[in-house]
C-alpha cells in the first residue's frame, strides 16, 4: 500500500549530518556502496565502470558548496546527502504499484524491488534527488537506512548503524530515533540548531542537518618589521648589511 | 527534465483519442450525433486507435512492462494509479457507446446515456493524466495551476480537429458549426498555452540553492564541486537544459505554427464549404499535430526540477 501508514509509530529512525566536521572525503558514499551492493537492495549496478562514461547506482553523493557572507568571506562547506526519509514521502504516495513504502515501525522508506513496474515517477517526486534508478535490473533503488545492518544481531552492537555512520573518519555522521526528544540526536539537533532540507516542498524529512559554526574571528595578524623587505636606508637594516649592500651595488 | 519520447506520444496521443471519444459522445447526447455507420466506425477506430497507441507507448519506459497491471491497485493515492485505472474503466461506456451507435443504430436515448456517460469517462481519464504531473511539487512549471486547463484544452482541441476532418470528409450536417468550435479551440488553446509559459518565465521559485541547502542564513550558496564527475541518472532525467535555451523560439512556433495557422486556414476555409473546408480541415492536422509535439516537448524539456539546485542551478 503506497499510502503513507495511518498510525506511524513513534520511532522516526533517521541521520544527522554534521556540515560543520564534515571533510568531504566521500568515505561514506563509497562504504555505501560497499555495504548495500550486496545487501536489500542489491546489486547497486555500474555500466561501464572502468570505460569512458562510467555510471552507477549511488544511495550517497557528497556535494561541495561554497558560501559567500556578506563581507565577502566565503568558506567551503562539504554536503552528503541521502534519503531523508520523509514523513510526508512524496516518493511513496505517487508510487502507483504500492512497491513504494514507508515502514510502520520505523519510518524507513524502501522499494519493494518485486512490485516496481520502474515508472521512474518516485524519483521526479523527490525533491532531493535521493532515488536512484538501476537501469540494468528495471528498477528503483534508493537508500535503506542500512536496514539489513542496523537490526543484524549478527553484528557487535557498536556495528548496527547504516555504513555511512560506520564508516565517517571524522564522526559527521550520527545515526538515532529522531522521534524520541531525548535521544542522543534529538539533543544534538536541539543543542546545534539542526535543521530539514527544503521545508517549503512539506515533505518533512526525518533526516536534520547541523549548520556549519560560525567562522573564529581572528584578528588581521600585522606581518611586523621583520617580513619588510630590507632597505639601505631603513632602520631595520643594520650596519654591516647597509655595508655588505653598498659595496655589493658598485 | 528529460522529454522521453514514449511519454510524449503517450500524452498527446491519448488526449487525441479521448478527445474525438469525448466529443463524439457529447454530439450523442445532445442528439446530434450522425447515424452514418461508415463514418462511425471511422471515428471509433481512430478514437480508440490513438487512445490504445497512447496507453502502450507509456509503457515502453517502464522498467517492467509485464508488472503494468500492478499501476491499478495505488488509486488511493497515486494520480498515475488512477490514470490507469479510468483508462481501463472508459473503455466499458466507450465500447457500450460504440455497439449502440454503430451495431444497434436504433435507441437513440440509451445512446445519448452511453454516450454522455463515455464523454465523462474520457473527460476523467484526461484530468487523471494531466494530475500526473501537476501534482508533483518538485517542478514548479508544472505544479501551476495551467497544466490541467493546458491538458484538457489540448485533448478537446485535438479531438475537435480530427472529428472536424471526418465531419469533413464524409460531408455531414452540422460540419459547419463543428469547424467554428475546432476554430474557437484554437484561439483557446494558445491563450491556456501563453499562460501556463507566462507562469513558467515570471512564476516564484520552489527553491533556490540557499533553501535546498539551507545554508541561506550564511551567505550566497554556489556548488563548488559537484559529486560525481561523470553524468548520473539524475542529472539525465532531471538535468535537461538544452531547451531553456530555445525555448522562447519553440513557443512561437507552437503558437503561430500550431494553433494560428490552422485557426486561420479553418477560418478561411468556411468562405468555401465543400471542397475549402475539406482542405482547411485536412490541412490543420498536420500543422496541430507538430505543433503539439513541439508543445509537449517543450512541457518535459524545460520544466526544471529543484534537485538541481543541488547541482548547480540557482532557482528552480
Amino acid at each position: 500500500m503506497t499510502s503513507l501508514p495511518r498510525n506511524a509509530g513513534p520511532v522516526k529512525l533517521g541521520l544527522v549530518i554534521d556540515l560543520d566536521i564534515c571533510v568531504g572525503c566521500h568515505a561514506c558514499a563509497v562504504n555505501c556502496k560497499e555495504w548495500n551492493t550486496s545487501g536489500h537492495s542489491a546489486p547497486l549496478t555500474d555500466s561501464d565502470p572502468y570505460g569512458a562514461d562510467p555510471s552507477g547506482v549511488w544511495f550517497n553523493r557528497i556535494h561541495t558548496f561554497e558560501v559567500v557572507n556578506e563581507a565577502g568571506d566565503s568558506r567551503t562547506v562539504h554536503f552528503p546527502k541521502s534519503c531523508l526519509h520523509c514523513e510526508e514521502a512524496p516518493c511513496v504516495t505517487v508510487c502507483p504499484t504500492g512497491a513504494s513504502y514507508k515502514r510502520q515501525e520505523d519510518g524507513i522508506v524502501l522499494v519493494n524491488a518485486e512490485a516496481c513496474i520502474g515508472c521512474k515517477l518516485c524519483s521526479w517526486a523527490c525533491p532531493y534527488g535521493a532515488r536512484e534508478y538501476d537501469e540494468d535490473v528495471g528498477v528503483m533503488k534508493k537508500c535503506t537506512l542500512c536496514v539489513d545492518k542496523i537490526y543484524n544481531e549478527n553484528l557487535d552492537p557498536r556495528s548496527r548503524a547504516p555504513a555511512c555512520v560506520s564508516t565517517c573518519p571524522a564522526g559527521a555522521r550520527h545515526f538515532g530515533d529522531l522521534g524520541d526528544p531525548q535521544s542522543e540526536v534529538s539533543l544534538l539537533v536541539a543543542a546545534r540548531g539542526g535543521y530539514e532540507l527544503m521545508p517549503e516542498q512539506e515533505c518533512k524529512p526525518v533526516n536534520r542537518y547541523l549548520p556549519p559554526r560560525p567562522k573564529r574571528q581572528t584578528p588581521a595578524v600585522d606581518s611586523g618589521a621583520a617580513l619588510q623587505p630590507a632597505t639601505p636606508e631603513g632602520e631595520a637594516a643594520g650596519l654591516l648589511a647597509r655595508w655588505v649592500d653598498r659595496v655589493l651595488s658598485r | 527534465m528529460h522529454p522521453a519520447k514514449s511519454v510524449i506520444l503517450f500524452t498527446t496521443a491519448s488526449g487525441a483519442g479521448y478527445g474525438l471519444l469525448a466529443w463524439l459522445g457529447l454530439l450523442a447526447a445532445f442528439g446530434v450525433l450522425p447515424s452514418e455507420r461508415w463514418f462511425g466506425l471511422a471515428a471509433f477506430a481512430l478514437g480508440l486507435g490513438l487512445v490504445v497507441t497512447g496507453l502502450l507507448s507509456s509503457t515502453l519506459h517502464l522498467g517492467h512492462p509485464e508488472r503494468a497491471w500492478r499501476a491499478l491497485t495505488q488509486w488511493r493515492s497515486s494520480w498515475l494509479s488512477r490514470e490507469g485505472v479510468a483508462a481501463v474503466v472508459t473503455f466499458l461506456p466507450v465500447g457500450l457507446f460504440a455497439f449502440y451507435w454503430i451495431v444497434d443504430g436504433t435507441n437513440s436515448d440509451t445512446l445519448a446515456v452511453v454516450g454522455l456517460l463515455a464523454s465523462l469517462c474520457c473527460l476523467v481519464t484526461v484530468i487523471c493524466t494531466a494530475m500526473i504531473y501537476a501534482s508533483l511539487r518538485t517542478i514548479r512549471a508544472w505544479a501551476s495551476p495551467w497544466t490541467l486547463p493546458s491538458y484538457l484544452v489540448l485533448s478537446a482541441l485535438s479531438g475537435a480537429v480530427l472529428l472536424n476532418l471526418l465531419l469533413q470528409l464524409w460531408g455531414l450536417p452540422h460540419n459547419g458549426a463543428f469547424a467554428w468550435m475546432a476554430a474557437a479551440l484554437f484561439i483557446l488553446a494558445g491563450l491556456v498555452k501563453v499562460l501556463y509559459w507566462r507562469n513558467v518565465m515570471y512564476g516564484e521559485p520552489a527553491g533556490t540553492a540557499e533553501s535546498a541547502t539551507g545554508l541561506g542564513p550564511q551567505g550566497r550558496v554556489r556548488l563548488l564541486e559537484a559529486p560525481h564527475s561523470e553524468s548520473s541518472y539524475l542529472m539525465q532525467e532531471m538535468g535537461f537544459r538544452i531547451a531553456r535555451k530555445h525555448a522562447e523560439k519553440l513557443r512561437r512556433l507552437t503558437l503561430l505554427g500550431g494553433f494560428l495557422a490552422p485557426f486561420v486556414l479553418i477560418v478561411v476555409g468556411q468562405a468555401a464549404p465543400g471542397l475549402g473546408s475539406l482542405l482547411a480541415a485536412l490541412a490543420s492536422l498536420p500543422l496541430l499535430a507538430a505543433g503539439l509535439a513541439v508543445e509537449r516537448w517543450l512541457f518535459f524539456a524545460e520544466a526544471k526540477h529543484v534537485v538541481t539546485l543541488y547541482y548547480g542551478e540557482s532557482r528552480a
